[in-house]
Order: C-alpha cells, then sequence, then structure tokens
C-alpha cells in the first residue's frame, strides 16, 4: 500500500468558467472552490471510504456514570454470526502510550479500555468488530453489561469543587488588576448577578468516524481531523511507530467545532482493531455515542459584580465562573476571561473554580470561553447600565478601552466603535425606549431589542507550506490544512494565488493530508491567517527565486531589474518601475533550463507583536424578539451585526461565518442545552430530534455587515479570524431583547417558554 | 439491530397470517419504528413490510360527505389533497406541522395513528418504563418529566402522545378500520388509544397482528370555515408540541352553534375536551367564553412533575386555537402552519450590505 493515497485525486477542481466566481483573487467573493463536488455528492468523507476487506468496529458504552463494570456477556456476543472480536479491558492489545497520561499540548486522558472503570455514561467499555455494521451493533447489543454501580455526580450541589491549576489550555485560572475592593467601595451604583450555561455538545453534521488500514507499521486514517500534524504525532505515541509512518487523510469535515482537533478514545480502539486483525477496519460514531467520548462544552455557574460611577464608568469588574470538568482531567471553561479584554475598569478581577462531574472530559467547543463567558458578560453589561438609566450602546462606548484593560497594551487594530456606530444605524437602535416592555407590533406581540458587544482574540498557530511553479506557468500549493465547512479549501488558495501572482485556477491546491507541509490546527479562528501567512511566504519564496533567475539573465526584459524589484501578477514578472517590460514564469523557467521552482515558508507569529500589543477581533450584534405575550414563544426577528476583522480574504465566505456563529448565538440563547438524568446521569436528549439546535424557520434574514480594518501589525497578511466571533455578542443581544420585551431577566440559558411566561 | 425475518406478503390476508406469529410488527413507512428498533426499544423477531400491499393507499369519497382514507397515504399526500384540506383544514394544518417536510413525505397516515411516545425514559433502554417493559417501573416520574402529561396520568406513565395528526381525528369522531385474526372491526378513534390506568401503562387497544387499513372521517362541512390547529412548540418546526389544540366551529354569525375540540401532547392519547364543547354552545365567540371553555377543558389537570406550567399553556393554547378558528379559516395554508405567530413579514436586507 502507497502511503501516497489515492484520495489525493480528490483535490478539489471545478471546470474552468463552468460558473462565474465573481473575481478570483484575494479580497473577492469567489464561491467555494468545493462547492459543486459538495453538491453533487462527490466530495468523500472519511465513512465513504470502504477499503477492500474492511471490517466494521462498534463500540458498547456505558449506561451508568459511574462505577464499574462487573461483567459482559463476550459469548453471546461472540457467538453473533458475523462478529469477528470482542475487546474489552480484559483482552485490549496493548498501547505505546499511556491513556491515563495528558500528553501535551492538547492531549487529553482517554477512555480506550484501560480498565473495567466507568467515569461517565456513554464512556466505550468494549469495541465488538464483525463483518457488517449490523453484526457488530448487535453484537455490541448483546454484552448486557452489569455494573457495580456508584452515585452519578451531576449539578453544582453534587459535585466536587476544586482549584483549577489552569483554565481553558493552559490559560491562567485568575487574573487581576487594580484594587478591586478599592473599586467597589466608591462605586455609586453596584450590581451583583448570577448566570448560567448548560452542557452543550458539538453535534456535528458528520459523526467522527475512522477508516484506518495498516501495512507492517504503518498505517493510513481517513478521519475527519482539524489538526493533523498534531493528531500523527499522538497516534504514532500511543501505536509505537515513528510519525512518519502515520498518514492521516482528511479532505473535508462535516463540521468539527474543537470535537475533531482533539483525539478521542473510541478512534484509537478502531486503529488498534485493525492492527490487531491486520485488516481495515471503519469505525463511526452514533448521533449518541458523541455525548460523552468526544468533548462538549461544560456547563458554567457565573456571578458578575461592576460597580459604576453615577455617570456609568466602571469603577470594578469581578467576574467568577464555576466552570465544570470530568471527573478525571480538566478542561475548564476560561469563561470569566471574557470580562478582560472589553470594558475599561480601573480593576477587573476574573477568577474560575473547578467542579468535577461524572461526564466526559469538556473540550474546546466553538469560542471556548468566550462563548458561555460573553453570554453572562453581556447581559450583566445590560443590567449594569439598566442600574444607571443608561442605554447599553452609551453604557458601552462610557467604558469603551482604549488600550486593553489591565495591560494598557495598544490594541494592533481594534474598529469597535465603527462596529457600534454600523450597526446601531443599520439596526434603528436611536428609536430604541430605554426601559423594558414598552414596544408591541401591530399583532399585539411584545417586542424587544438587544445588543451584545463582540470580542474574540487572535491566536497564530506555527505553520508550513509549499508553492511550486511549474514550468508551464502554473503552481501546486501544498499545505495540511482542514476544510471543516468553512471554506479554507478556497480562501487559503486565494492567499496562495495572490502571493504567487496567478489567477486561482492557474494554482492546484493541495490540502488535508498529513504528508503535507504542517499547516498547524484548524482552531481558535486562526486557520486562515496561521496557514495563509505560510502560504503568503511560500509563494513569496518562489517568487523571490523565479526573480533572481530572470534579473540575473542578460536575456531576459528585466535583467538589471534588481535593486528596482519586480511584481508578479497575472504569471509575468513586471519590472517596478515599467510594467511594460515584463516575462511570463514560463519564459524565465524555460531559459533558465529548470522544470519548477519550489518555494517553502515555516511561518509563526513575531514574537514582540503579542509582547506589545493586544490582538482581537471585534463586534457588535443587535437583537429583535418578538415574543407571544400568552404563549412565551420567542422569535427572534432581526440579528444585525457588524464586524471587524482586520483583512478580509473572501466576503462571501467571512459573510457566512459570521452568520453561522450569529445562528449559533441564537441557539445558545434560545435552544441548546444537554438534559441529564440526575440520578443516572444519562444524558436523556442525545439526538438531533430533542437536542435542539435552530431551524431555518427559527433564522430571521441575518445582516453581517463587515466593517474595514487594516491592520498591518497583527501578522503580515493582516488577517484576523471570523470563525467564533459570531457567537460573542449575540448570545447577550438576544437575552438582552427578551429583557427589553418582557422585563424578565433571564439569567439561565438557554431561554425557555416558562421563563418569560406571564403570571 | 437484532436479526430479524424480513417478509412482504402480497395481500392483506397474507399479511394477517404472516403477522399471527408472535414477535411479529409491521412495517410500514418506519419513520418511527426503524428508529426504535436501532435503539434497542422494538426487537421483531419478524418484520412483515405492508408498504406494498395494493389498495390501502387512496383517498376516497363517500356518498354520507366523509371521506375514507387508506392506512398507506402519506401525510404529505393527504395534506395536499386539495378537496380534503378543504374538507378538513384543521386535520391538513395538523399534519404539516408535524416533524419535517422529508418525514411527512414517507410517512403514512396508519403509522402515524401507533406511533410511540416520545418520552425520553421510554427511547432509553437502560431505564425503567411501563410501556417498554410492564411492571418495571417509570423512570420519569422522579426524573426529567418537564414536557411531561398533564392529564389521564397515573404512577404508571406520564407520557404524552406525540401525534398532531391525531389531534383533529380525535375531535372530529374518526373511525379506525382494523384487520385481523377476527377478521375486520371499526373503532372510535377515541378507543384506539388507552390511558395508563393503575397498573398498566398498555397504548392501544390493537390486539398482535391487527393491522389498521384505513381511517374514515364523518362529514364535517359545517365546521369547515372555521377550523384551525395550533401547536406551540421549542423551536419553530421539527419539534413536538409542547402543547397543542384542534378548534372546529359551527358559527351562526357570532354565536356558536357547536364546537369539536381537542388537546395534544397533554396525556397519553389526543385528548378530546367534551367539556369544552358543553361549554360552548349557543354562546357568543368572545375571550371570555373561550376561557370558560379552556378551564372546563383543563378542570382535571394537575401536574406530573414538574411541567405546572403546561397546564397554564394548554389553557392558553385553547384560548388561541378558538380565537384563531372564530375568525375563520385561513385561505390559504399560513407558511408556517399551526403556528401561533401571526405571518411575519420581515423585510428582506436590502442590497449589497458589504460596507467595504
Amino acid at each position: 500500500m502507497s502511503p501516497e493515497p489515492s484520495s489525493l485525486q480528490r483535490t478539489p477542481s471545478e471546470p474552468k468558467a463552468a460558473i462565474s466566481r465573481y473575481g478570483s483573487n484575494a479580497g473577492q467573493p469567489l464561491t467555494r472552490r468545493d462547492g459543486i463536488l459538495k453538491v453533487t455528492g462527490r466530495a468523500t468523507y472519511a465513512a465513504d471510504n470502504h477499503p477492500e476487506g474492511m471490517v466494521f468496529a462498534v463500540t458498547a458504552v456505558s449506561r451508568i456514570a459511574r462505577g464499574r463494570v462487573r461483567s459482559m456477556n463476550i459469548e453471546a456476543a461472540r457467538a453473533h454470526p458475523g462478529v469477528i472480536e470482542v475487546l474489552t479491558s480484559a483482552n485490549r492489545p496493548p498501547l505505546f502510550h499511556d491513556p491515563d497520561e495528558k500528553m501535551p499540548p492538547f492531549g487529553f486522558r482517554v477512555e480506550v479500555l484501560q480498565d473495567d472503570g466507568v467515569r461517565y455514561a456513554n464512556q466505550p467499555i468494549a469495541l465488538v468488530i464483525a463483518e457488517t455494521l449490523e453484526a457488530a451493533t448487535e453484537g455490541a447489543a448483546l454484552l448486557d453489561p452489569q455494573y457495580d454501580v456508584e452515585p452519578a455526580r451531576v449539578g453544582l450541589d453534587t459535585g466536587l469543587r476544586f482549584d483549577p491549576p489552569g483554565v481553558g489550555v493552559g490559560g491562567a485560572p485568575m487574573t487581576a488588576f487594580g484594587d478591586i475592593e478599592a473599586g467597589f467601595s466608591k462605586a455609586a451604583i453596584t450590581m451583583e448577578a448570577d448566570y448560567e450555561t448548560p452542557p452543550q455538545y458539538h453535534n456535528a453534521m458528520e459523526p467522527h468516524a475512522v477508516v484506518a488500514e495498516w501495512d507492517g507499521d504503518h498505517v493510513v486514517l481517513d478521519m475527519p481531523n482539524q489538526a493533523l500534524a498534531l493528531s500523527c504525532a499522538t497516534y504514532a505515541a500511543f501505536f509505537g511507530i515513528p510519525v512518519e509512518n502515520v498518514t492521516i487523510r482528511s479532505p473535508f469535515l462535516g463540521g468539527g467545532f474543537g470535537s475533531k482537533a482533539i483525539i478521542n478514545g473510541p478512534q484509537i480502539l478502531a486503529i488498534l482493531a485493525a492492527r490487531m486483525l491486520k485488516r481495515p477496519v471503519k469505525l463511526a460514531l452514533t448521533r449518541a455515542q458523541m455525548y460523552g467520548p468526544v468533548g462538549h462544552r461544560g456547563q458554567t455557574w457565573q456571578r458578575l459584580r461592576m460597580g459604576m460611577e453615577s455617570d456609568g464608568q466602571l469603577t470594578a469588574l469581578h467576574h467568577r465562573s464555576i466552570s465544570a470538568t470530568s471527573a478525571f482531567d480538566d478542561f475548564l471553561e476560561p469563561a470569566a476571561n471574557a470580562s478582560l479584554p472589553l470594558y475599561a475598569s480601573p480593576a477587573i478581577l476574573v477568577e474560575h473554580e473547578g467542579l468535577r462531574l461524572d461526564t466526559g472530559t469538556p473540550g474546546p467547543m466553538r469560542a471556548p470561553g468566550e462563548a458561555s463567558g460573553s453570554a453572562a458578560l453581556e447581559v450583566a453589561i445590560d443590567e449594569a447600565a439598566e442600574a444607571c438609566g443608561m442605554d447599553p450602546l452609551e453604557f458601552r462606548l462610557k467604558n469603551y478601552a482604549e488600550t486593553e484593560p489591565g495591560t494598557n497594551k495598544p490594541f494592533s487594530s481594534k474598529a469597535l466603535r465603527t462596529c457600534y456606530a454600523e450597526g446601531a444605524a443599520r439596526f434603528g437602535w436611536s428609536r430604541r425606549p430605554l426601559s423594558a416592555g414598552q414596544m408591541r407590533d401591530d399583532d399585539g406581540l411584545l417586542v424587544g431589542w438587544g445588543m451584545g458587544t463582540a470580542v474574540f482574540h487572535c491566536p497564530h498557530f506555527p505553520a508550513e507550506a509549499r508553492a511550486t511553479l511549474r514550468a508551464d506557468g502554473t503552481a501546486l500549493v501544498e499545505t495540511g490544512a482542514a476544510d471543516m465547512g468553512q471554506g479554507a479549501w478556497t480562501a487559503l488558495a486565494q492567499i496562495a494565488a495572490e502571493a504567487l501572482g496567478l489567477d486561482i485556477d492557474e494554482v492546484e491546491f493541495h490540502s488535508g493530508l498529513s504528508t503535507l507541509p504542517d499547516a498547524g490546527i484548524a482552531g481558535g479562528s486562526g486557520h486562515t491567517a496561521s496557514a495563509g501567512l505560510a502560504l503568503n511566504q511560500a509563494g513569496g519564496d518562489a517568487i523571490a527565486q523565479l526573480s533572481d533567475l530572470a534579473v540575473n539573465d542578460p536575456a531576459s526584459p528585466l535583467f538589471g531589474a534588481g535593486n528596482i524589484g519586480v511584481t508578479a501578477r497575472g504569471g509575468r514578472l513586471h519590472r517596478r518601475d515599467d510594467e511594460d517590460r515584463s516575462e511570463s514564469y514560463a519564459e524565465i523557467l524555460a531559459r533558465a533550463g529548470r522544470s519548477d521552482i519550489v518555494g517553502t515558508a515555516k511561518s509563526a507569529r513575531d514574537p514582540d507583536v503579542a509582547s506589545t500589543h493586544a490582538l482581537y477581533s471585534h463586534g457588535a450584534v443587535f437583537a429583535e424578539v418578538k415574543i407571544d405575550p400568552d404563549l412565551g414563544q420567542i422569535r427572534t426577528t432581526r440579528l444585525i451585526g457588524a464586524f471587524a476583522a482586520g483583512r478580509v480574504i473572501n466576503p462571501r465566505l467571512v459573510q457566512s461565518q459570521y452568520f453561522g456563529g450569529m445562528i449559533w448565538g441564537l441557539s445558545f440563547a434560545l435552544h441548546e442545552e444537554a438534559v441529564t438524568d440526575k440520578r443516572t446521569g444519562r444524558i436523556m436528549n442525545a439526538d438531533l430530534a430533542e437536542y435542539h439546535v435552530p431551524v431555518n424557520a427559527d433564522v430571521p434574514p441575518l445582516e453581517a455587515i463587515l466593517v474595514p480594518e487594516d491592520d498591518a501589525i497583527v501578522n503580515p497578511i493582516g488577517v484576523k479570524g471570523v470563525g467564533e466571533i459570531g457567537i460573542t455578542g449575540t448570545v447577550g443581544a438576544i437575552a438582552n431583547a427578551v429583557w427589553h420585551a418582557t422585563g424578565k431577566r433571564v439569567r439561565k440559558f438557554p431561554i425557555r417558554i416558562e421563563d418569560v411566561l406571564s403570571a | 439491530m437484532n436479526r430479524f425475518d424480513f417478509l412482504r406478503p402480497a395481500s392483506l390476508a397474507e399479511a394477517i397470517t404472516a403477522a399471527a406469529v408472535p414477535g411479529s410488527v409491521y412495517l410500514a413507512a418506519g419513520t418511527n419504528l426503524l428508529d426504535l428498533m436501532k435503539i434497542g426499544v422494538t426487537r421483531p423477531e419478524r418484520v412483515i413490510d405492508i408498504s406494498r400491499l395494493p389498495g390501502l393507499d387512496r383517498i376516497e369519497w363517500l356518498p354520507d360527505g366523509g371521506v375514507r382514507i387508506g392506512a398507506l397515504v402519506r401525510n404529505s399526500d393527504l395534506a395536499y389533497d386539495a378537496r380534503f384540506a378543504a374538507a378538513y383544514p384543521a386535520v391538513a394544518e395538523a399534519l404539516l406541522s408535524g416533524a419535517s417536510a422529508q418525514l411527512r413525505n414517507a410517512a403514512t397516515v396508519g403509522g402515524n395513528l401507533l406511533q410511540r411516545t416520545r418520552c425520553a425514559y421510554f427511547q432509553d433502554i437502560a431505564s425503567a418504563c411501563n410501556r417498554r417493559e410492564p411492571g418495571s417501573g417509570c423512570d420519569a416520574l422522579q426524573g426529567e418529566n418537564r414536557l411531561h402529561a398533564v392529564l389521564g396520568w397515573t404512577e404508571q406513565c406520564i407520557a404524552t402522545h406525540p401525534s398532531d395528526f391525531c389531534v383533529p381525528l380525535a375531535a372530529l369522531d374518526a373511525v379506525v378500520e382494523i384487520e385481523g385474526a377476527a377478521g375486520r372491526r371499526e373503532l372510535p378513534i377515541e378507543a384506539l388509544h388507552r390511558l395508563p390506568d393503575a397498573i398498566s401503562a398498555t397504548e392501544s387497544v390493537l390486539a398482535p397482528g391487527d393491522l389498521i387499513i384505513g381511517l374514515r372521517l364523518p362529514e364535517a362541512a359545517a365546521l369547515a370555515g372555521h377550523a384551525r390547529y395550533v401547536k406551540l412548540r421549542e423551536r419553530t418546526s421539527y419539534a413536538f408540541a409542547v402543547v397543542s389544540a384542534a378548534a372546529m366551529l359551527d358559527m351562526d354569525g357570532d354565536t356558536i352553534r357547536s364546537s369539536r375540540i381537542a388537546l395534544g401532547a397533554v396525556a397519553a392519547k389526543p385528548w378530546r375536551a367534551h367539556a369544552a364543547e358543553a361549554a360552548l354552545v349557543g354562546q357568543r365567540a368572545n375571550r371570555e367564553t373561550f376561557e370558560t371553555a379552556a378551564t372546563a377543558a383543563l378542570a382535571d389537570a394537575r401536574p406530573s412533575g414538574d411541567n405546572a406550567f403546561k397546564i397554564t399553556l394548554a389553557h392558553r393554547i385553547l384560548v388561541r386555537a378558538l380565537t384563531l378558528a372564530s375568525a375563520g379559516t385561513p385561505k390559504v395554508m399560513p407558511a408556517l402552519p399551526a403556528s401561533p405567530f401571526p405571518e411575519q413579514h420581515a423585510p428582506a436586507p436590502k442590497g449589497d450590505l458589504h460596507v467595504a
């Protein structure tokens, strides 16, 4: 079996000129390069692979949340026709890495049948491999496990509280600026309130899946993956093989939202089974099985306290979060950190406490920390404005942070004022009555308007890329990026094409494969900036080499232009001071006798930038809700966001990202919640019929205003991130609109019918 | 899922004979059965596919003005049948408020009548459930039960019947035609579903092997002008009802001659509200009258758990349904059928929104 798999041919391409692309260079609203493949079903996802001889693996999962498996009917499972093997803690082959040992930086403890312990409901307790999916499924059902049950710890009153060493991924559990008590003692007005956010599950459309095929000590994995290089290293450690022996093919992901960046137990078990059986193995989780071993957004209980002068100026901001994690590992929503970068209080204290529950370990889920923290903060700000008798926008402007609170670092760019102004104008915010319960529409529905501030930090991951200029003047561009549906295939190719001075159709873009240069992690809204910078620099490297050939070649019209320089455009190098003197890439290469030029880059953030500047995207979200006064049914009728996130590579895709984030925020505010039975710790709505996310009819016509923002500091391509910011601000905006319509301040998400029902 | 025999009988008689074997189930569209088989709630030994039986997919108009609907008529086909939707608008509205377009295109009339409860404890095979396993208990009683029954429940079972379609059917005195080992018989729909009692949570009166082959609705022209189904749900579409109500009025000016009323999602069966109907006879159609009727409908309601708010909501959804029905059946089906929200006319975004 070749380590260069045939799926390499899955590179998205469209017939040229089949559809209008509306311009293809960076900054243009190019349609998705993979769009036709997706809508015609030719884009293959991991579970679409069926290598010769493949068998099926199904996990049996625990129905209790805490205790141990006393026995299972292995014989019944083995006797079922088609069942090949049953793996339990008694016979699972060894792994080369201790699954109870965390593997930095994004490693978590995983459940891979290392013992008979049960630490949460839906934990894998056996793996059944069979010739068919049906036989494996029935084999798992026949195991009929018997348990020694211990009481499940569910909720604030039964969980174990602890002081966490860190929050999120390596974040400090507590940050303080200024004298918080002094701030409160000089406050003329104070507010204090408690907020609660529920456990939420990623529910990517595509479940976690893997097709694993071994050849000796090489393994090829078809799996959706947001962090190819990191995952290869982790799998290599688990299986005791060199990292280069692991190939991951992940051309498309049907959504990831953070849950496909981290290694999980079921996938490791399937890979192990493939090695043991010497046959390719496929495992795809069911929807219900995704509620446990593949991460979720942990529950939070937050308290916000604010002190204000009588004119609304903040004197103190205190944000505390109790963040739930599992009984055996730590991932705490860094929710309180949402209060650090936004409002100019002379004293800010953010702190976290941990709560151990018998659940799977939470993980990063789209805007981890920012989403739940912003939900509480933005409602609290609304309450603070109310306490001061001020318009919520006026209150936010009064406390506008000109520099980063606490550190006083300048922002690399911050067009938040423009976001406020553009969004408010578009929404008609100035006509908003100050107090609640003032507006009704012609049908008698209660109407409310609310707003929230959006903010998201700008992480940057090290990344590599390769750009090969070919003899015919076209280019091959390679980096192991992840298209989760956000449009990486398109936006990254636009950046590469621009760097190479080529039309995008002259650029063959290879991605989604671990043997390509490491594109870093598709997470933290940093993928376009991180992989994009590598592509930009690899393209620049190729052009520089090409330029060297031309300007040093007496036969070239560009000869001697070395000091003046050349520009790359339309497949030609042009003399910078005389655009008419130019030569095509193909001509330069041909005369030099070169079949190609390979440009490479390893890029990372300039460490000085992060130490001297605060790096954030910003936005403002305005929401209108209408509420049936008798029935309490809430509908979001308008949702307008204005966002500034540096340079926009593709406005069409950026707008879609904002829309997706805003819909996610709507879902957070009004719909999403995993409901846990308090006696058993089992999640009772682990399917898409009962775990509600919005349907199209719940989503009003959305508007996302792309506020221009030039940022020459954040990174050389000026790109911030757009993937997660849309959630922040939106949750609070909708909750505040619900208050404005009804006068009821709901502080527990999601907001339900009974919360706003009038007596 | 477990291994099972799959049969596709060619005739009704063959199907009935095949189903006499214990462990048999009938399969029509499978929109409910297959899900339950996948999660292990139902583990049949023998699946009898009736989806291709001839003659069960017709909508037939009867000489007395009523209609006979074959058990295999698809939900969408029935709802979009112009003559049916005009004659029984609340039924069409209820059908179109259920599930998703894809499910409605597949789901059959007969299957809808027999769909199982959505109670999470019924669907979770590790939980005690008297419906799934008689005598095992009811874990919903002390569990997550904010959407459970407020009428007709016992400690045996607090689940609700999930169907929208059955709510107006109950109001209209639909008759269910059943073929079984003992031949053909008929039941009023009110007698098809059973409420739990002190010792049992049996769902329907059908015997093993019984097959619903059709459904008859009596003529109801006098009600067609003032007929609505209204459904409160936690999202705008693709959600089961929190509470729902079918209301049909025979009006003489603004006086109510007679009415048909049923509530949904409040009990283990579609809940015909005879007391509310009686309260409306000869009354003026106004808010006060409707409040009185709703109070009568819910006189026996009591929370089965964390769901007292559902009693308030059931009262208000009935008042809303009566109010909307008295205003007249809409000339065209609302874009969001059964939504209590008035049609929204949100302005479309104008032009290019990019500032850049």
